[in-house]
């Protein structure tokens, strides 16, 4: 009985955020509700709803004389994008870089990362980790420019090359492949250092032991294991070259790729319809990709 | 899962399907009239043009035109500056701007969708002063009605690496068809209307084509402007527009030879050896006009603005900030020494040289009417057509 009227009176005294908790501890839905809603708000209030305004805008037209915006239901755009060669041929161009550029970085990252992994000591994997990330911290553009020096025709890479017989590949494709190399590296170095600090090195021990040389343990114990790092590796590089439109402005001399169909129908021609029909094709190659990755269980490697 | 995803995403083009379907625009032309007499001033203007074109001192304290116009006229002034033709317009249209400082590839599209209204220029007294040769143009005037004053011309050059392009050209011919001399090292303007330029040297070179305005092309002759320019993206090293990066392809050698403002050959550092030269053919250039909005609330102001800035003291000052050629001759005596000579002011015979920028439309420029020209969107496809 006196115990009953202590724990009433207690409860009066009970301070609206203890009430508060309480009722948060008794109904987990609501707890979870609570705690996703600012993050799944954000998804679909900028991401979902910028993606559907995208596909929405493609079905658009304009007047071509004013550049108006018609607000009407017309495939012409789509219609466009896929019959006519100029984007058949950009849309294999921009793949094309954005698979050299991955295979080159793949190339690169590898043992780089096998080195930072499986052979340096704690304190210079430390001074590597740091020494990859170092780029990042350097504005994009400065990066951009900085090539677009070297790869002058007075620039540092020809008074290199020059006493060799080389030349530099100035502006244009190979320039753009080899900055976007540089610039997307560090993303495709670090999954793939995770992915092999996760090898045991009693697997590669006990490989060695049952006889296996080191290229044989490579091909068949250690690329197996690598596959998800590597496609989430591939990912980050394959999608950053895919939208790309800047480093291209800057060194691909007179080339483009499909960003800058993006971006030439939105600032100077003013065609938003026709600017948003292009932009589908890099956000359908994604959704593909993502797709057909999904299955190794790269994604959980991301 | 895979249940819920579908539905997901039927929803999702459902609502996409709905959304496009709503409402149509239709752009009406202008049947508005000039204003007869100018008021006291509103006290405030708001104006869109190029960079540099109403400074106030807030970009460089020496360089201010538009604090005296502020101080005389109580219109208080805020300015925008924008990148593109095509920007301009586009900020135009929300309406938040008195009067507009627009280059020929825009003037006709503001007045054909009735953005800017026709001015009286009885109202405007340092109109008289402006040269006649840039009055009732087809940028500025249509069916008579003038819709624009005079900021300021110039032309677009062909300037060369004079170390490395000899002898001295005098013809468009090393950019077009003798441009594999100095392949990967030619540049040109990155713009639909740069077409115009092949337009202009297919008129000197290939008169079969019959081509008499290089902004009125019909099919045909556009075929003919896009080969001629296809074959030269063969040579192209790069594309520019942003006029910083031209001057640093010049000055590392990547650019040796290419189309050009005056503005750049001024500011090409003196290592590097340039010159320029007006070539046979005639070139391209602009004659940007100051424009006011149709529904402007502060139309006297605007109308005092555009007096202002073809006033000799503040067109001078405006046009040398920018480099380009003044309007009037009396602007000379305010610039600098030499100004009116290096930019070719008041020369008439230099300016009949020029065909300056003007928005290619449907209804041919030349006066014909048995074909149809080709428009503005045809020219930005043909453009991403040749880059390719």
């Amino acid at each position: 009985m006196t115990n009953l009227t202590v724990q009433a009176k207690s409860q009066a005294a009970v301070s609206p955020a203890r009430r508060i908790s309480s009722l948060l501890f008794r109904k987990p839905k609501l707890r979870l509700g609570l705690l996703l809603a600012a993050p799944l708000s954000w998804l679909v209030l900028i991401y979902i709803a910028a993606l559907a305004a995208l596909l929405v805008t493609a079905f658009w037209t304009i007047d071509s004389f004013t550049s108006q915006v018609q607000m009407g239901f017309s495939l012409s755009n789509i219609q466009q994008v896929l019959t006519d060669a100029l984007y058949r041929t950009v849309t294999l161009r921009t793949v094309g870089i954005a698979i050299l550029v991955t295979v080159v970085d793949i190339v690169l990252a590898l043992p780089i990362a096998f080195f930072m992994a499986k052979i340096a000591g704690p304190k210079l994997r430390q001074v590597l980790v740091i020494a990859i990330l170092m780029p990042l911290w350097a504005s994009y553009l400065v990066k951009a420019y900085a090539w677009r020096a070297v790869l002058s025709h007075d620039g540092i890479l020809q008074w290199i090359l020059a006493p060799f017989g080389g030349q530099t590949p100035g502006y244009g494709l190979t320039a753009v492949i080899i900055t976007q190399g540089y610039l997307w590296l560090p993303y495709v170095i670090l999954p793939i250092f995770t992915g092999l600090e996760k090898v045991p090195n009693s697997l590669l021990e006990a490989s060695s032991d049952l006889g296996a040389k080191n290229l044989m343990t490579l091909r068949t114990v250690v690329l197996p294991m690598l596959v998800p790092a590597l496609v989430a590796a591939s990912i980050f590089s394959f999608s950053l070259t895919l939208g790309d439109y800047i480093t291209v402005n800057i060194v691909g001399g007179a080339s483009q790729m499909l960003g800058n169909l993006v971006y030439t129908n939105v600032g100077a021609a003013n065609n938003l319809p026709l600017a948003a029909a292009i932009a589908l094709i890099p956000v359908l190659l994604m959704f593909g990709y993502l797709a057909a990755v999904r299955k190794t269980g790269a994604l959980e490697n991301l | 899962m895979k249940a819920s995803a579908l539905k997901l995403s039927a929803i999702f083009v459902g609502a996409a399907m709905l959304l496009s379907a709503c409402g149509t625009a239709n752009p009406t032309a202008s049947t508005a009239t000039a204003i007869s007499k100018v008021g006291t001033g509103e006290g405030k203007l708001s104006l869109l043009g190029w960079p540099g074109y109403a400074e106030d001192g807030s970009n460089d304290p020496k360089v201010d035109w538009v604090t005296p116009f502020e101080k005389a006229t109580g219109c208080q002034v805020t300015f925008k500056p924008y990148g593109t033709s095509d920007e301009a317009l586009n900020l135009f249209k929300t309406g938040n701007y008195d009067a507009i400082a627009a280059s020929g590839d825009a003037t006709l599209r503001l007045i054909a969708s009735g953005l800017v209204q026709p001015l009286n220029t009885k109202l405007i007294p340092s109109y008289k002063g402006v040269y006649s040769f840039l009055k009732n143009r087809a940028w500025n005037t249509v069916d008579g009605k003038s819709y624009g004053v005079p900021h300021g011309y110039g032309a677009n050059l062909l300037m060369y690496n004079s170390d490395v392009v000899k002898p001295a050209p005098t013809s468009w011919n090393v950019v077009f068809d003798k441009s594999s001399a100095y392949k990967g090292k030619v540049t040109a303007y990155d713009s639909p209307i740069y077409i115009a330029d092949a337009a202009v040297y297919l008129m000197a070179h290939n008169p079969e084509l019959g081509i008499k305005n290089p902004y009125a092309l019909d099919d045909k002759q556009l075929a003919a402007a896009v080969t001629l320019l296809k074959a030269q993206r063969a040579n192209v090293g790069e594309y520019w527009s942003d006029y910083l990066k031209e001057i640093s392809a010049f000055q590392s050698g990547d650019s040796v030879v290419g189309t050009t403002w005056q503005v750049i050959i001024n500011s090409m550092s003196p290592k590097t050896k340039v010159a320029s030269v007006l070539p046979t053919e005639g070139v391209t250039g602009w004659s940007d006009s100051w424009m006011v909005a149709s529904n402007t609330k502060h139309v006297n102001c605007a109308y005092k603005w555009l007096d202002y800035i073809d006033s000799p003291k503040a067109n001078a000052a405006a046009t040398e900030y920018f480099g380009e050629a003044p309007v009037t001759q009396a602007a000379c005596q305010y610039a600098s020494a030499g100004f009116c000579d290096t930019y070719h002011a008041g020369d008439v015979n230099y300016a009949s040289k020029i065909w300056y920028w003007t928005t290619p439309i449907a209804k041919c420029l030349d006066g014909r009417t048995d074909v149809q020209c080709t428009d503005y969107a045809k020219w930005t496809t043909a453009w991403q057509e040749i880059k390719g």
